[in-house]
């Protein structure tokens, strides 16, 4: 966090000068190793293992916060019957589909009392018809879960508050887990008894009535083929804790860009729509009705429930007046998904010409996405290319000065790619809001005009839908309807730039009809599904209540308390801290007067407290819905979780996860090591490219394994910027790390012959790549199952270019395309290499080299390319390197 | 004699001392390097607003530094020092005993102790018995060491000594109280500011590098290039903001720094939350943890920026135990003197003499 989010990191210090313990568990250690009481190196790839172990200690030693857990999580709802763990199927969860490396997630449902149905079987399904987990995958359905768990078709489940009925999620979980042992960590993740004994204590002991301990992560968890899961785990800690819903608890993502979690509220990915509303898929959303029973159930609990007053506010916003209920309003303008599009799955269709254009808006794939020279090889098949970016990245250049220029795969006379290269406005240079990982929208005034034709995005787009439109405006042929139907008319302000607080406004929403027409909706509990509402992003709603940009909000830390509810706006409703009914106990009242934060006054019949109530403010403690009651109404005084079907915290998730119901410990799509638990080795579930062009280094000690034997990572350091096009081309930020460089531990550099400041080649599967050598203690060699486990850190900031100040070799060139099955996230804190002192060869001769190493370890196409892996003869991959 | 004793050495305002009457405090840095995370914005700042070219973009493999050190075109410099537990228990053990020699820490100078004149105070101590130490200790003496080690006792629990601790410290001009630059600059190019802080004007330095050779830090140089490198030849280094503090803003690095690692303000203030801090670090189990630059009767009169550090300076590449080249003058002019008035009567007496002959 002090390395990648140093500004952030300013209140990690502000909380240790206050007695905080920060603990840091990571590959390296960084500068947030050197401020924190102690850095715990861990094998990358391994986080489920010790998660798991801690989630194993609480249960075992029962240092779980019994109340509630009882009380405000799923650990006493029992899982129906058909329901098999991995601890039975070594490995795998039942459901599996071997044919398409998939589950059925059917099995992993909740119990019913099947009373008022006998179809269902004596389980909850979800909301909408049966979808497999492939075809959800296909959408990354994982991504609808930025606002609230996913739907199910009620809330009838049946509980065992005792907690002892063996099929309770409680009972499920202590089975899960009871082989997560303290020993397991130090074989398996480097981390030494101690060690795990160390962060055990003092998680437990900082945890609860009176205590919170929040875990911060970032894409050291996400990018890996089980990423969620890890994810998972943690959540699972934290609420067996009671870490969720208080203040100083929670998880917290840190992430990478200013506004990347805007660019998933209002999102800039293919599968789903502003406010966390599904992407309709083809053949599965077709109509109307399909589309709105699969995003919720009028059955389940909590907020979701309404997401079709959302849906529609948000295609009222879009189509204004020509959307109607007759019409659906407009729904078939949406367009509909046919399969995954995510990003890799893209430049592979790019390979096969099947994409034609692409725009790049501050993004490097050339050097910043996994597989770089799949990027560039990508772009090298598009008609046209538009860059729009700070300076001439990579990405723009590629086709006269990439590395498959120099190897001779590419010929700059052949490449048919037209580049546009564009101008943009920077960040000072335009005026609307960022949303940082808080959810905290903050506006940021324009301080200076653009230069020149540079233009924000906001005009930009606006510009280029303008020129389109007029370009159809003459068209008769229905598909061009959706484009020239849309409400693309925007107010300019005393400059002559669209004023980008309109925007905003249209995000929030209007009532459209009655008394307040034409004001600005209030809440999003004010958005209707009949049309009397708009409301672009129905999380935002709120920013402009009262007719004022909230997110400009500006009062000083000192004018207000420590939640500084006027310091910018927070989704949903302002609120800082999710689900803070868990903040009060049961019944209302806070845990301890040291954690008091919202809390339940029965004077005035009111939730309140220091935050705004995250809970339907009037509801009772004590309150209980009728049988069969859905929505908010649905929701009992005790069900914190109110974006989820049932209100409570998920410890075990009978929809949403693709890859199990529970975190499972798998290795790495490139690991040395064999997984210890199970036969199956890697997730099943995860995405595979089995290409020519992305081989993989045999795993888990099999013959040829030997050929890659170390475990590369890939990092930021704070003196970047991701992939350098916002700090490779200025002399301040490049002189401070001028070379790409990897790190090693001295033992490392001792087997290898490497020198400090000397040169060394890199070699994965893929390719190889060249960097400057640092031989530094801040590595730490492991012992795993018997061996000595070496990791080297590369920094994936440099690119081989013309253009920028300080070039180099890309890291992430290193490595391939293997996903995660939930989200899509690419595996890329993780691979496997080869290491060797001095430089890599030029032209073709990289490419001999590349193929010799291929030749040597034997890798095929299949090799770490098989999903299922539980028939595999034990024998065939237990040859670990300890024989060796 | 007093006041020009004063100006070359020992406790003094030198604002006062150059003639200012504005009445304003001395200002100055707290460097608290053991909340520093090494984020370099205090040197992409101070670059950013005084307009620094960059300084070279080579790899040092010095661990994160790639800097180096300060320079002409570099006004901040954050070092990055990697250390295993035997060196940490050294740093440690050396903390100790600067708290044992109480505060403020006396040493000896070659002429009161008649010890070694190689000027490394401190670490002459380090080798010394305790009875040694006190008898060096209660010696009174002109100079003393950079370093003290507070006013508090030690805490009773010390921290754990780790395997392996990563030193971050930024580093910049001295700001010294008696300021050997500005001493021999032939030109008036250097001059004290209102604010007790040293400038180059750079239109009226000649490049002559007087000051560059005085400086006991090593932080002046001029600025190496061509003509079309802003002030080449020109001796650089930081003005403490002198364009920013006039207008009461915080200077470029404190003002960007995330963790307050670098704090500025009036000096006697600075010096007093340095004190502070050495004092709860050394009760939270830190005996390493001392300051530099914060004692008056140091070899260059005490600095405008004081440090907090967790091992001995050598270690952050800070001399131990700079002395300003001025603070000999005096004896120097008094030795000249004998030295005149010897020859004068040597030569007299060779003339008494040869009339005798």
């Amino acid at each position: 966090m002090a390395e990648c989010h140093p500004v952030g990191f300013q209140w990690v210090a502000e909380a240790r000068r206050r007695g905080a313990k920060v603990i840091h568990i990571d590959p390296r250690f960084t500068r947030t190793s050197a401020s924190a009481d102690k850095h715990i190196p861990i094998r990358a790839g391994s986080d489920v293992v010790f998660l798991g172990a801690l989630v194993n200690h609480v249960l075992a030693k029962e240092l779980y916060f019994r109340d509630y857990v009882v009380a405000y999580t799923n650990a006493s709802t029992l899982v129906n019957e058909d329901y098999r763990d991995t601890e039975a199927l070594d490995g795998l969860f039942s459901g599996y589909d071997p044919e398409k490396g998939a589950y059925s997630l059917k099995s992993w449902a909740y119990e019913t009392d099947g009373s008022d149905d006998q179809n269902r079987a004596g389980s909850v399904g979800e909301a909408g018809p049966e979808e497999h987990g492939a075809m959800k995958s296909d959408h990354s359905a994982g991504d609808q879960h930025g606002s609230g768990g996913p739907a199910l078709e009620h809330a009838k489940v049946l509980r065992d508050e005792t907690l002892q009925h063996p099929r309770t999620v409680f009972q499920i979980l202590k089975r899960h887990y009871a082989r997560y042992t303290p020993e397991l960590v130090a074989d398996t993740c480097g981390i030494s008894v101690d060690d795990f004994h160390y962060v055990a204590k003092a998680i437990t002991e900082n945890s609860g009535r009176d205590r919170t301990t929040s875990w911060v992560y970032s894409v050291g968890w996400t990018q890996h083929t089980l990423g969620a899961q890890f994810i998972r785990t943690s959540a699972i800690l934290q609420l067996l804790l009671g870490n969720m819903g208080r203040p100083g608890g929670g998880i917290m993502a840190l992430r990478g860009h200013a506004s990347i979690q805007g660019s998933t509220d209002i999102p800039t990915l293919y599968n789903i729509l502003p406010g966390y509303l599904a992407m309709p898929m083809a053949g599965t959303h077709d109509t109307w009705e399909q589309y709105l029973d699969a995003i919720a159930s009028k059955e389940q609990k909590g907020f979701w429930a309404n997401a079709d007053a959302y849906a529609v506010s948000l295609l009222k916003s879009w189509w204004g007046d020509t959307a109607t209920a007759e019409n659906n309003w407009c729904y078939d303008y949406l367009p509909r998904l046919s399969g995954p599009h995510g990003t890799y799955q893209t430049v592979m269709s790019m390979l096969e010409d099947e994409v034609e254009g692409y725009f790049l808006l501050g993004q490097n794939p050339a050097v910043g996405s996994a597989h770089g020279r799949m990027q560039r090889l990508g772009l090298s098949h598009l008609k046209w290319l538009v860059v729009r970016d700070l300076n001439l990245i990579e990405s723009a250049t590629f086709w006269k000065d990439g590395p498959e220029i120099a190897t001779g795969e590419l010929k700059t006379e052949d490449i048919q790619t037209e580049v546009f290269f564009l101008p943009p406005a920077s960040h000072v240079e335009k005026a609307g809001t960022f949303t940082q990982t808080q959810r905290l929208l903050q506006w940021r005034h324009k301080a200076v005009a653009p230069p020149g034709d540079c233009q924000s995005e906001l005009e930009f787009f606006y510009e280029l839908g303008r020129r389109i439109r007029q370009k159809l405006k003459d068209s008769t042929d229905p598909r061009d309807r959706p484009l020239l139907d849309l409400t693309w008319d925007y107010p300019v302000d005393e400059t002559g730039e669209i004023d980008p607080t309109a925007v905003l406004l249209e995000i929030n929403g209007v009532h459209l009809t009655g008394a307040d027409a034409g004001k600005p909706l209030d809440t999003y509990i004010d958005m209707r599904a009949d049309g009397s509402t708009t409301g672009g992003c129905w999380i935002y709603t709120g920013v402009f209540g009262g007719g004022v940009n909230h997110a400009a909000s500006r009062v000083p830390g000192r004018e207000q308390n420590e939640v500084a509810l006027d310091w910018g706006w927070a989704w949903p409703m302002n609120r800082r801290i999710l689900y803070n009914r868990a903040s009060a106990d049961p019944d209302g009242k806070p845990w301890s007067e040291r954690k008091a934060y919202v809390w339940w006054d029965e004077a005035s019949g009111k939730w309140t407290g220091d935050d705004v109530p995250d809970f339907p403010v009037t509801t009772r403690p004590d309150y209980r819905p009728g049988e069969g009651t859905g929505g908010p109404q649905g929701l009992a005084g005790d069900d914190p979780f109110i974006m989820q079907a049932d209100g409570k915290g998920w410890l075990f998730t009978p929809k949403g996860m693709l890859d199990g119901p529970l975190p499972t410990h798998y290795e790495p799509q490139e690991s040395p090591v064999r997984n210890p638990l199970y036969a199956q080795q890697s997730n099943p579930a995860r995405k595979v490219f089995p290409r020519k062009d992305n081989l993989w280094a045999p795993s888990a000690g099999a013959p040829g394994s030997e050929v890659y034997p170390y475990v590369f990572t890939t990092y930021r350091l704070t003196e970047h910027h991701t992939a350098g096009g916002m700090s490779r081309w200025l002399p301040y930020l490049a002189e401070l790390q001028p070379e790409f460089f990897c790190e090693v531990s001295p033992e490392l550099a001792a087997e290898r012959g490497l020198e400090n400041g000397g040169w060394a080649t890199l070699v994965s599967a893929r390719t190889a790549i060249e960097a400057r050598v640092l031989v530094t203690e801040r590595m730490t060699p492991m012992t795993i199952g018997g061996r000595t486990i070496h990791q080297i850190g590369l920094p994936y900031h440099w690119g081989v270019g013309s253009e920028a100040l300080v070039t180099g070799d890309a890291a992430n060139d290193l490595l391939g395309v293997a996903l995660d099955p939930n989200v899509q996230i690419q595996e890329s804190k993780v691979g496997s290499c080869d290491i060797k002192p001095g430089r890599r060869p030029r032209g073709e001769e990289l490419l001999r080299l590349v193929a010799e190493y291929q030749s040597r370890s034997g890798t095929t196409v299949m090799t770490g390319n098989e999903l299922d892996t539980t028939g595999a003869d034990a024998t065939d991959i237990d040859s670990t390197g300890q024989e060796h | 004699m007093g006041f020009w004793k004063n100006q070359l050495t020992g406790p003094t305002d030198p604002a006062t001392d150059a003639a200012w009457d504005t009445g304003k405090p001395r200002k100055g840095f707290f460097t608290d390097t053991s909340i520093c995370i090494g984020c370099k914005a205090c040197e992409v700042a101070c670059k950013e607003w005084n307009a620094v070219p960059e300084d070279g973009l080579g790899l040092l493999g010095s661990s994160y530094d790639n800097t180096g050190a300060l320079g002409a075109s570099t006004w901040r410099h954050v070092a990055f020092v990697e250390q295993d537990g035997d060196r940490i228990a050294t740093a440690r053990e050396s903390g100790r005993r600067l708290v044992d020699l109480g505060m403020p820490a006396l040493r000896a100078t070659a002429e009161a102790a008649g010890g070694s004149s190689d000027g490394s105070g401190v670490t002459d101590l380090r080798g010394a018995t305790p009875t040694e130490r006190t008898a060096v200790g209660q010696r009174e003496s002109t100079g003393q060491p950079f370093q003290d080690g507070g006013s508090a006792g030690v805490a009773v629990a010390e921290a754990e000594i780790p395997d392996f601790r990563w030193l971050m410290s930024s580093d910049v001009c001295k700001h010294c109280t008696h300021a050997a630059c500005l001493d021999v600059c032939p030109t008036g190019a250097l001059f004290r500011t209102e604010f007790g802080t040293v400038v180059v004007q750079d239109d009226v330095c000649n490049g002559c590098g007087y000051c560059v050779a005085a400086c006991p830090f090593g932080v002046i140089e001029r600025r190496p290039g061509e003509d079309t490198v802003k002030n080449a030849g020109i001796a650089q280094k930081c003005t403490l903001c002198y364009d920013r503090i006039g207008h009461d803003q915080t200077p470029a690095c404190a003002q960007a720094c995330p963790t307050t690692s670098i704090k500025f303000g009036d000096l006697a203030q600075m010096q007093d939350a340095a004190r502070e801090r050495v004092d709860v670090l050394h009760d939270l189990g830190y005996p390493e943890a001392r300051l530099y630059g914060a004692n008056e009767n140091d070899g260059v009169g005490g600095t405008g920026s004081v440090f907090l550090l967790l091992d001995e300076p050598e270690v952050y590449g800070l001399p131990p135990d700079p002395r300003v080249t001025t603070a000999a003058l005096p004896d120097m002019f008094r030795k000249a003197g004998f030295a005149a008035v010897a020859m004068l009567g040597l030569a007299a007496a060779s003339f008494v003499g040869g009339r005798r002959r």
